[in-house]
């Protein structure tokens, strides 16, 4: 800005009319839009792409997929392991030809049993984040928007929810119900969704006396507009934070879970829980830590890295900047 | 943009980095384990004597440093269950007899004893200049008050453990609450040096039950002086070789040399530390840090993983001790498909308890294919196992079992068998134990199965209320005898949850209970009992016979352990170091 | 100000009845019982204890009952660890995770912050990278491995702090590093994607163009606007690590109250349930109010809406 006001002090070249031409105006053409119309997700689509860290991140989750989905079955085609059939002659073997992840305790492929912990971590983080998601946008939203009793109420409803003893809440959930994934992931978004209401609400209460809030309200706006147009998207940063943090928070709270014995049942394994059994002797036999362990970290990073640009590409504060 | 594209790179690396930190260091270890696998340790039978050490080689500061895997509940003699308590205990209190070096009871508080021709009359001569951390005298009285508290209906909490009594005559019927005065009890001190101790049955291990925990005395001014005694140190007055100075809740405890107890000059310890850590790995930190000097059981845990390692990479402080603990898969006898003993057999016999040890609890233990473990003992300073080998039960055999389960499933009339759901509680040496197992099963009978865990209480009230098919289970001794595990299946028993029901496995029970002076006849009696329970009825599938995994520092010596684990640091004594 | 306390004050008053309600009668729908063990208790004995701790009454008699002593001030005895009183344990144990609790809260803020703002600061810059590096790494490396590594590496192999215990400064050392880590990594994203927003919105240029000074502008206007959301964050955070750790204090063998309150669960001990809960459920709400009074006084634009409309 300092350049600009030098700038403007130098001294005006002397100009004369012959410097100066009429231009044809063609008055249809001006009309014309010459950038393409974009509609808002496509907008942010463009600007997501040009990211390439961005873009990188959710390559690597791309990919991290399609291993959860074809790991198993590619390991299963070639040496015919499954996750869960026992090899008691070959137990803690390191990575080799045979087993490229080396084997776990009871002699089972830690490549099979690997990839598909990212399955059962992936549904798992998915599922309970976007239900968080969901859950906490709109109770968030309510608490923020309306503000006063309204506000209260449903801030104490969340406060107690959040203080009763969530493994309480667990252990019931498993007895009552079948212990499944199901039950796992309803049993993480019980309070998960919390942490995410009270940051929208935060974000909502900074946001409704801006001042384009109150324009677009003064101009007749109702509250649903306000909230989905105004107020979401702009406080879309840290949602989209919390959000990518969520997965990686379900994930970790799923392991917790296994520690305790209420997590997925056994033969099968999320990362967490693979992780988790591994601690104890990983420094006899770090290949069980290592590959779901460096999995686990790589789907977060890439999350982030993806989380980040999403922020960068949905917030329209930083549009063009 | 190009900055961005190595900040990608560079977080990448960092996370490998990091993840890889653990990797340098383990290789070595490593390649030690790929290829052979050699015998862990050397077993120990569970009794140590080693000369004593003279002053000249005693280290200066004998404080022993310790971990607890939780911390004791309780301290009050009375009140305690568990193992944890009983470590603790063993520093603070002294029963009637203590259990020697060679695991025999020998005078404690009690200088000697008489025991009557029928076996049903104990009689206890004190201990001249026993005396309580105070200075009192240890009396008659004191033992008669501490049996009374724990039997009586009064006392609060109810004492659990009091059925342990229930060999003295009356005692039973005073604590159920069917006789209300204590006379009637075979309890009385004739003077403050003489107790007298009724049995309604002979019972041949009795004397060393007076060494259990549960027998204690206590010390009636200061019991009776605080509800909250046993909680707080500076309330504690106790008649062992160590009082306790201080209690950290779920931090630390601390003992100090008692100077008042009667065999103070034998005693080299000075302080005794506990910590509270449960977690195995952290303890096994702890050891090799340096921070504690005895880790594993029965105080703290070896994890499964690392007793494998750990036992080539420190030979000579490792040590596996057989216990008096028999781990087994439990049958719930009235459930399908397991309400018809063929298919029970096939169960039991088509698994590899010698691959299961060897490859996946790695602890050295003994398949089981008995119930009642090698330690505990027989006649004649034989072990029970010695004289009634457990070899002629069943065998492992894969085809076998295929053919007796077919059978079964005809007898049975299935065509298919029903879902089976193996039950184990949390715990991931229990997981890997099912899973291993369930996959034998799977493998050789053709049959699928479900694993299945579900939390500590879950399980108990699953196990206690007949809810499942199969479910782990373990048993530890009370005491010494082959009774403590082969009365557990009496026909509607408290702990019969395989419910299993044999009148004539009842009647060998009965005639056992009663047959204490016919010893020969009585092991007959039990051994003819356990033939049905597993070689006819194959009510409970035994897995392995427990042993303890522990680490002691070269400088420690003097610990010794009894024969159902329990430990015993009385008389330890660290060395220069 | 004064009646907006007081209405928060009943409002948290009522939500911890409710609370406690729930709690209760959730605790006795799960199976199990604090006397359950692996060998049964005979029925005699055990019907003693239950009455002896009045669990032979009707839940709901037992549930009155538990209200009246806790407004007497009464918490009850452990039903495992016998004779103690659940406020002496609460107290002894709660005292140890309070420390390092608040150790980390404090490390992890003014790291945090710092590294956020300075990430802001120079927004697509080198330090803005290495910061956001180490951001993600905080967080992509779950706390149980981390504490696990830290501790084979410095306390085992280095000998440079405890492997156990707090019994010294160096003893906290790790077991901070380790609780600290993701709430650093959180905060510093926290930190730069809002001061990102503020250092972006009108009035900041605004400021500049009225030729403000830049440390004036930054603290009057970019870090008071931009500290919002780590408000929102640090204030339950606060309440969940000074309740600590159940992982932190296992794998360093800390005697906290995070494990006493996992063990009470599975242990089933009713009234150590109970007095966490109630404990946990004050610190926690404590904690939501402070936030909110915080909040009031880092952004003037929120106006204390139930002191006007409650």
């Amino acid at each position: 800005m300092a350049n600009e006001n030098k700038a403007n002090k130098q001294p005006l070249p002397t100009l004369s009319a012959a410097d100066f031409a009429p231009v044809d105006i063609n008055q249809h053409e001006s009309e014309v839009i010459k950038r393409e119309s974009l509609t808002a997700w496509r907008d942010t689509w463009e600007r997501l792409r040009s990211n390439k860290i961005a873009m990188g991140g959710l390559v690597v989750l791309v990919l991290i997929v399609i291993g959860a989905i074809i790991g198993p079955l590619i390991a299963q085609w070639v040496h015919g392991y499954n996750y869960k059939s026992n090899d008691l002659s070959a137990t803690n073997q390191p990575p080799s030809s045979l087993h490229w992840f080396g084997t776990d305790d009871l002699g089972r492929d830690m490549f099979v049993r690997t990839w598909m912990g990212a399955r059962i971590s992936l549904i798992i983080g998915l599922a309970a984040a976007l239900i968080d998601l969901l859950i906490g946008v709109i109770y968030g939203g309510i608490m923020g928007y309306f503000g006063g009793r309204v506000d209260t109420i449903m801030n104490k409803f969340s406060e107690i929810l959040y203080a009763i003893p969530y493994l309480l809440v667990t252990i019931l959930l498993l007895v009552v119900l079948k212990p499944s994934l199901g039950t796992i992931i309803l049993a993480l978004t019980i309070t998960g969704w919390i942490n995410m209401s009270w940051i929208v609400r935060g974000e909502i209460m900074k946001l409704k006396n801006r001042e384009y809030v109150l324009a677009s309200r003064s101009m007749g706006a109702g509250t649903g507009r306000l909230l989905f147009r105004h107020l979401l998207p702009n406080a879309s940063g840290p949602i989209i934070v919390t959000l990518t943090l969520s997965v990686p928070n379900a994930i970790f709270a799923e392991s917790f879970l296994s520690f305790l014995g209420l997590g997925v049942q056994a033969p099968i394994s999320s990362l967490g829980s693979m992780v988790e059994n591994a601690l104890t002797g990983w420094m006899f036999f770090p290949w069980r830590m290592l590959f779901p362990a460096l999995l686990i970290s790589i789907i977060m990073l890439a999350f982030n890295l993806l989380g980040d640009g999403l922020r960068d590409a949905l917030d329209p504060s930083l549009k063009n900047k | 943009m190009k900055k961005k594209s190595w900040m990608m790179l560079l977080t990448l690396i960092l996370v490998i980095g990091t993840v890889l930190a653990g990797c340098g260091s383990a290789k070595e270890t490593a390649t030690t384990d790929s290829g052979t696998k050699t015998e862990e340790g050397t077993k120990d039978t569970g009794t140590a004597t080693e000369p004593a050490a003279t002053d000249a080689d005693l280290a200066a500061d004998q404080t022993l440093h310790l971990n607890l895997s939780a911390e004791p509940p309780t301290l009050d003699p009375a009140q305690a269950q568990d193992s944890q308590s009983n470590t603790a205990l063993r520093f603070m209190y002294e029963g009637l007899a203590t259990i020697n070096a060679e695991g025999q009871p020998a005078p404690g508080a009690a200088e000697k004893w008489d025991i009557s021709e029928d076996g049903l009359k104990y009689t206890f001569h004190m201990r001249e200049g026993a005396t309580w951390s105070n200075g009192d005298p240890v009396t008659a009285n004191d033992f008669v008050y501490a049996w009374q508290r724990v039997l009586s209906p009064e006392t609060t909490p109810a004492p659990v453990y009091a059925y342990q009594l229930y060999y003295i005559k009356g005692a039973e019927d005073f604590n159920t609450g069917k006789t209300k005065d204590f006379a009637s009890v075979g309890i009385k001190a004739v003077d403050e040096k003489t107790l007298e101790v009724e049995l309604t049955n002979p019972t041949p291990y009795f004397l060393g039950l007076t060494s259990f925990y549960t027998y204690y005395p206590v010390h009636k001014a200061s019991v009776e002086a605080d509800q909250a005694w046993a909680a707080d140190p500076a309330k504690m007055v106790t008649n062992g070789p160590f009082t306790l100075s201080s209690w950290t809740a779920g931090s630390e405890l601390q003992w100090t040399k008692n100077d008042k107890y009667w065999d103070a000059a034998n005693i080299k310890l000075t302080n005794v530390t506990a910590s509270v850590v449960n977690s195995g790995a952290t303890e096994t930190a702890s050891y090799q840090g340096g921070e504690i000097d005895y880790a594993g059981a029965p105080t703290g845990e070896i994890p499964t993983d690392q007793i494998q390692p750990l036992s080539q990479q420190l030979p000579d402080e490792f040590k596996l001790t057989d216990i008096a603990s028999t781990y087994y898969y439990e049958f719930n006898t009235k459930a399908e498909p397991f309400n018809n003993a063929k298919i029970r057999k096939a169960f039991a016999m088509s698994i590899d308890r010698k691959s299961l040890i060897e490859n996946v609890t790695k602890a050295g233990q003994t398949p089981a294919f008995g119930f009642v473990p090698t330690s505990i003992a027989g006649l004649n300073g034989e072990k029970f196992r010695q004289t009634y080998p457990d070899s002629g039960y069943f065998k492992e055999d894969a085809a076998e079992a295929k053919k007796l389960l077919e059978e079964g499933m005809k007898e049975a009339g299935y065509t298919t068998l029903p879902p089976i759901t193996l039950l184990y509680n949390t715990s991931e040496n229990h997981q890997k134990l099912a899973l291993a197992v369930a996959d034998m099963w799977e493998k050789n009978l053709g049959v699928t199965i479900q694993t299945k865990n579900e939390e500590w209480s879950v399980f108990l009230e699953s196990r206690k209320t007949g809810n499942y098919q199969i479910a782990r289970a373990g048993w530890t001794a009370d005491y010494d005898d082959p009774m403590t595990f082969i009365d557990m299946f009496k026909t509607g028993g408290g702990n019969n949850t395989a419910f299993f029901s044999n009148a004539e496995y009842d009647k060998l029970i009965d005639a056992a209970y009663k047959g204490g002076n016919d010893p020969e006849k009585r092991m007959q009696d039990l051994a003819a009992a356990e033939k049905i329970l597993i070689q006819d009825e194959m009510a409970i599938m035994p897995v392995y016979y427990y042993t303890q995994a522990s680490l002691t520092k070269p400088y420690l010596k003097g610990v010794t352990t009894d024969f159902s684990g329990a430990i015993n640091f009385n008389h330890a004594y660290l060395e220069n170091h | 100000m004064a009646r907006y306390i007081t209405t928060k004050f009943l409002y948290t008053l009522l939500s911890l009845f409710i609370l406690i309600t729930a709690t209760f009668f959730l605790m006795k729908a799960i199976p199990g019982d604090p006397f359950m063990s692996e060998k049964e208790v005979p029925a005699p004995i055990r019907a003693r204890l239950e009455a002896q701790y009045g669990l032979d009454k009707p839940e709901i008699v037992q549930y009155v009952n538990y209200l009246g002593n806790i407004l007497q001030g009464d918490l009850g005895i452990s039903m495992k660890k016998l004779n103690q009183e659940v406020s002496h344990i609460i107290g002894q144990t709660f005292g140890v995770s309070l420390r390092l609790g608040l150790i980390a809260v404090v490390v992890s803020t003014i790291i945090g912050v710092a590294l956020g703002l300075l990430a802001a600061l120079y927004h697509r810059k080198m330090i803005d990278s290495v910061v956001m590096v180490l951001a993600v790494l905080g967080i992509a490396v779950p706390s149980f491995v981390l504490a696990s590594l830290i501790q084979y590496l410095f306390g085992l192999k280095l000998h440079w702090f405890p492997i156990t215990g707090l019994k010294d400064v160096l003893g906290y050392v790790l077991p901070v590093a380790a609780l600290s880590a993701q709430p650093i990594a959180f905060i510093a994203r926290l930190t730069r994607s809002s001061m990102l927003e503020v250092l972006h919105a009108d009035y900041i240029k605004t400021a500049k163009a009225k030729g403000l000074k830049w440390p004036a502008i930054l603290w009057k206007h970019v870090i008071r606007n931009g500290i919002l959301p780590v408000v929102t964050y640090v204030g339950p955070m606060t309440a969940n690590v000074i309740t600590g750790s159940v992982v932190i204090e296992r794998i360093f063998g800390i005697g906290g109250i995070g494990k006493v309150y996992v063990d009470s669960i599975t242990n089933r001990d009713y009234t150590m349930i109970m007095g966490i809960t109630l404990f946990y459920g004050i610190i926690l709400m404590f904690a939501r109010f402070v936030t909110d009074i915080v909040y009031v006084l880092v952004d003037p634009r929120i106006k204390l809406t139930s002191s006007k409309e409650g």
